[in-house]
C-alpha cells in the first residue's frame, strides 16, 4: 500500500509541476491549435510539430501536438480529435492516417466550429477539411524531371529511365511525382491519374520500391537486369535513391554514368546531393506546412477569415525548391550547402 | 473469488486489522482499480477545472473507452483462464470488414451482415480455441500467430481500402447504429456504450452467477485441479475463446459505429490496450482471480487519464508515460498480493 500512495503522492507532483508550466495559459480563454500526425518518430513530421510550435510561440497562441501509434492507426487520430473538440481548440491541422475513415470525425470538428486544415496528405474527399496546405507534388516531380533532360541535352531523346516509385495501389502523391518528373522530362503522360499507360520507348520500367532504401536497391537491381544500359532513375523519395544507389555501386555503375532524382529534402537526401550519389532533389517544407498552418487558425480565431487556395490548385502550395548541385539554365535552384540549412531530419 | 483465504504468514508477523486487510483485497481485486479511478477524478478536477468534469466531456471519455472495454471484455475472459488472447484487435477489424464488404460491396441486408460479420469473429475465436485446447500449444504463440493470420485476411478481404461513411449511409446506414448518440443535457451517450455496459452486465452475471462462470475460474486458478473435481476443462477452455472471439465480432460493429466508416488499418494496438485495461482492472495475468467490473474500471482509469492529460495539455508522450506506470503499479501489487498469500 505505502508504494501506491508514494507513487500517486509523485504523480500528483509531477502532474502539479508540468501542469504549472503548460497549462497555465489554457486558462485564459486564448486560442488553442491542435497539430495530429501520423506518427510522431518521422523526422518530416518531427519537423512540422517543430514548425508549429516555434510560429504558436511566435503569435501568442496555445499549442498541443497529438499523434498516431503507428502509420494507419486511425483510432489514436479520432481520440485526438474528440480531445482537442473537448478542449476547445480554434484549429486542427492534421496528416491523416486514414484520409476517408477519419472523415466523420472531422465533421464533427467542423460542426463544432473548428477550423481543420489538411496539412501534407488531402482528405478522402478533398472538401472534407476546410483547408489543404501541401507541396504540390507534380510541381516537385516536374522539376527533377525538367533538371535531368536539360542535363543530359541531346542525350535526353536517347535516354533510358527507370521508375522506382511506391506502391502498386497508386496513392496519390505516388502517381503525381512519377507523372510530374515524365511531363518535365518531355514524356507524353497520357492519362495524368495513371501511372503506367505511357508508351515512350525511353521508359524501361516501373518498380514498387515500398519507398525504402530496401526496395529501392530490388528495384534498382531488376530494372537494370531489364536494361543494364539505362542512365536515368526516378525514385519517389531519398531512401529509395540510396537503395538504389547501392545497386548501382554493386554493379559498377557508380561513374556518374547514371543521373539519379528524387523528392524530400530530407538531411541525409541532401547530404547524398552533396556526395553526388543524388543529382537532383526537390525539397518540400513541412516546417512551414505546419506554420502556415498555425498562422491560418490565428487568423481565423482572430476574425474569421478562411485561408485561401494558391491560384490554379485546390489547395494552398506551400512551395517545393530544387536542390542540386548542378545548376542548369531556365530552373530556379539551391546548392546543397543552402540545402542543409533548410533540410528536414 | 469471493472466499476469503488465509495468510498463513501474515497471521503471525502482522495485525489482525492488516490481515484483514489483505484479505478483503485478495478478495476484491477491483477496490484499488476504483481506488485509483477515483484519485485521478479528482486530481484532474483540480488540474483542468471544469472543462474536465462537464457533461460532454465525460459521455467522451465513455465513448473513447467504448472500444478497447468491449475487447477487454472479451480478454478478461481469457486471461482469467490464465490464457492471453495477442489476435483480439485483428477479429474486430476482420469482422468489421467483413460486415462492411457484404453489406456494402456485395449488398446483403445490414442485419445479416452485421449476423455473418459476427459470426466470423466467433469462427476465429474457435481457430485460436482449437490450437490452445486440443492441440495444447501455448496461447500466447498461437494468438500470436493468428494475429498475423487474421490481419493478412484483413488486407486480403479488404485490399487494404477503406469503406466510407457514405457509402455505408447510401445502403447500409444500420452498420452505423451502434454511433448514434442520445442527448443528456450537454452528454453525449452512443447506443454503442450502452450496449457495452450491458454486455458487461450479461458477463458479471454469468461469472458470478453460473455454474459455467465459476469454472472459468476454476480453470484459470488451477486447471489439473478443476479438471479432476469433474469439470469439462477442454469444453470451458474452448466457448471461452470462442465467447471472446465472438465478443471480438461485436466490437467490430462498434467500430464502425464509432468512427463511421470501415478502416482496414488500425487496430493493431487494439490487443495491448486490452490486456492494459485488465490488468489495470485487477485481473491476474496468472488466471483465476479478476472481475468484470475491474476491467470496466480500468479501461475507464485509461481513458480517463489520457483524456484528463489531454485537456491538461500535456504532451501524448506523457500520456504513454503515466499508462506505463498504471500497469507496472497494477502488476507489481498483484505479485506482491500472490507473495503474500502463498
Amino acid at each position: 500500500m505505502t508504494h501506491i500512495k508514494r507513487w500517486l503522492g509523485h504523480s500528483v507532483s509531477v502532474a502539479a509541476i508540468a501542469i504549472g508550466c503548460t497549462a497555465a495559459s489554457a486558462q485564459d480563454g486564448s486560442v488553442l491549435v491542435g497539430l495530429i500526425t501520423k506518427t510522431d518518430t518521422n523526422p518530416f513530421f518531427v519537423k512540422m510539430r517543430e514548425g508549429a510550435a516555434e510560429k504558436a510561440d511566435e503569435l501568442g497562441v496555445n499549442f498541443q501536438a497529438f499523434a498516431g501509434k503507428y502509420d494507419g492507426d486511425n483510432d489514436t487520430q479520432v481520440t485526438a480529435v474528440e480531445n482537442l473538440i473537448s478542449a476547445g481548440a480554434k484549429g486542427i491541422l492534421m496528416v491523416a492516417s486514414d484520409t476517408k475513415a477519419i472523415v466523420p470525425t472531422i465533421q464533427k470538428a467542423r460542426d463544432a466550429g473548428i477550423l481543420v486544415i489538411a496539412l501534407d496528405t488531402p482528405l478522402d474527399p478533398f472538401n472534407a477539411a476546410d483547408a489543404t496546405f501541401a507541396t504540390d507534388n507534380f510541381e516537385a516531380g516536374r522539376l527533377i524531371g525538367a533538371w535531368a533532360k536539360a542535363t543530359m541535352g541531346d542525350g535526353a531523346a536517347n535516354a533510358k529511365i527507370a521508375f522506382l516509385d511506391a506502391h502498386e495501389s497508386q496513392p496519390t502523391v505516388d502517381v503525381l511525382r512519377d507523372q510530374g518528373f515524365m511531363e518535365g522530362f518531355g514524356i507524353d503522360i497520357m492519362n495524368p491519374d495513371r501511372r503506367g499507360d505511357e508508351t515512350d520507348e525511353r521508359i524501361v520500367g516501373h518498380f514498387m520500391a515500398g519507398g525504402s532504401e530496401v526496395g529501392g536497391r530490388e528495384g534498382m537491381e531488376t530494372l537494370l537486369q531489364k536494361d543494364f544500359d539505362l542512365n536515368v532513375v526516378y525514385t519517389i523519395n531519398e531512401p529509395t535513391a540510396a537503395g538504389a544507389w547501392e545497386a548501382l555501386k554493386a554493379a559498377g555503375k557508380d561513374d556518374g554514368s547514371v543521373l539519379i532524382t528524387s523528392v524530400d529534402g530530407g538531411c541525409p537526401g541532401v547530404r547524398n546531393v552533396a556526395d553526388g550519389v543524388i543529382g537532383a532533389t526537390s525539397m518540400q517544407f513541412p516546417l512551414r506546412m505546419a506554420a502556415f498552418g498555425v498562422e491560418a487558425v490565428a487568423q481565423f480565431a482572430k476574425d474569421g477569415t478562411m485561408p485561401e487556395v494558391t491560384e490554379g490548385l485546390e489547395f494552398f502550395d506551400t512551395g517545393v525548391t530544387l536542390v542540386t548541385d548542378n545548376p542548369v539554365e531556365g530552373i530556379e535552384s539551391i546548392t546543397s550547402t543552402e540545402a542543409l540549412e533548410l533540410c528536414w531530419g | 473469488m469471493a472466499d476469503e483465504i488465509e495468510f498463513p504468514g501474515a497471521a503471525t508477523g502482522r495485525s489482525a486489522l492488516s490481515r484483514r486487510i489483505l484479505n478483503h483485497l485478495h478478495a476484491n481485486p477491483t477496490i484499488i482499480p476504483l481506488f485509483v479511478l477515483v484519485i485521478g477524478l479528482i486530481i484532474f478536477s483540480f488540474v483542468v477545472g471544469e472543462r474536465f468534469f462537464h457533461p460532454f466531456n465525460l459521455s467522451l471519455v465513455l465513448q473513447q473507452v467504448t472500444i478497447i472495454g468491449t475487447v477487454a471484455l472479451a480478454q478478461t475472459l481469457i486471461i482469467l483462464t490464465a490464457g492471453i488472447d495477442l489476435s483480439v484487435g485483428a477479429i474486430m477489424i476482420l469482422s468489421s470488414v467483413a460486415m462492411g464488404k457484404l453489406a456494402v460491396t456485395l449488398g446483403y441486408p445490414p442485419e445479416i451482415a452485421l449476423l455473418l460479420g459476427i459470426g466470423v469473429g466467433g469462427l476465429c475465436g474457435w481457430f485460436n480455441g482449437i490450437f490452445v485446447t486440443y492441440i495444447r500449444l501455448p496461447p500466447f504463440i498461437v494468438t500470436l500467430g493468428t494475429w498475423s493470420v487474421f490481419s493478412a485476411m484483413v488486407q486480403y478481404f479488404s485490399n487494404g481500402e477503406t469503406i466510407a461513411q457514405r457509402d455505408i449511409e447510401a445502403g447500409a446506414e444500420f452498420l452505423q447504429w451502434s454511433g448514434e448518440a442520445m442527448k443528456f443535457g450537454a452528454a453525449r451517450v452512443t447506443t454503442g456504450s450502452i450496449m457495452m455496459l450491458m454486455l458487461a452486465g450479461f458477463l458479471w452475471y454469468m461469472l458470478n452467477r453460473t455454474a459455467f462462470g465459476r469454472h472459468i475460474y476454476a480453470v484459470g486458478g488451477d486447471q489439473e485441479a478443476a479438471r479432476l473435481s469433474g469439470i469439462n476443462t477442454k469444453r470451458v477452455l474452448m466457448s471461452v475463446y470462442l465467447i471472446a472471439g465472438l465478443i471480438c465480432g461485436f466490437a467490430g460493429w462498434l467500430m464502425i459505429g464509432r468512427i463511421g466508416a470501415v478502416s482496414p488499418l488500425g487496430g493493431e494496438m487494439t490487443n495491448l490496450d486490452s490486456i492494459t485495461a485488465v490488468v489495470i482492472g485487477g485481473t491476474s495475468l496468472f488466471g483465476g482471480r479478476g472481475s468484470i467490473i475491474g476491467t470496466l474500471i480500468g479501461a475507464l482509469i485509461v481513458g480517463f487519464f489520457r483524456n484528463g492529460l489531454a485537456l491538461a495539455g500535456l504532451d501524448v508522450l506523457w500520456q504513454e508515460f503515466t499508462v506505463g506506470l498504471l500497469i507496472i503499479t497494477a502488476v507489481s501489487f498483484d505479485q506482491w498480493l500472490r507473495r503474500i498469500s502463498n
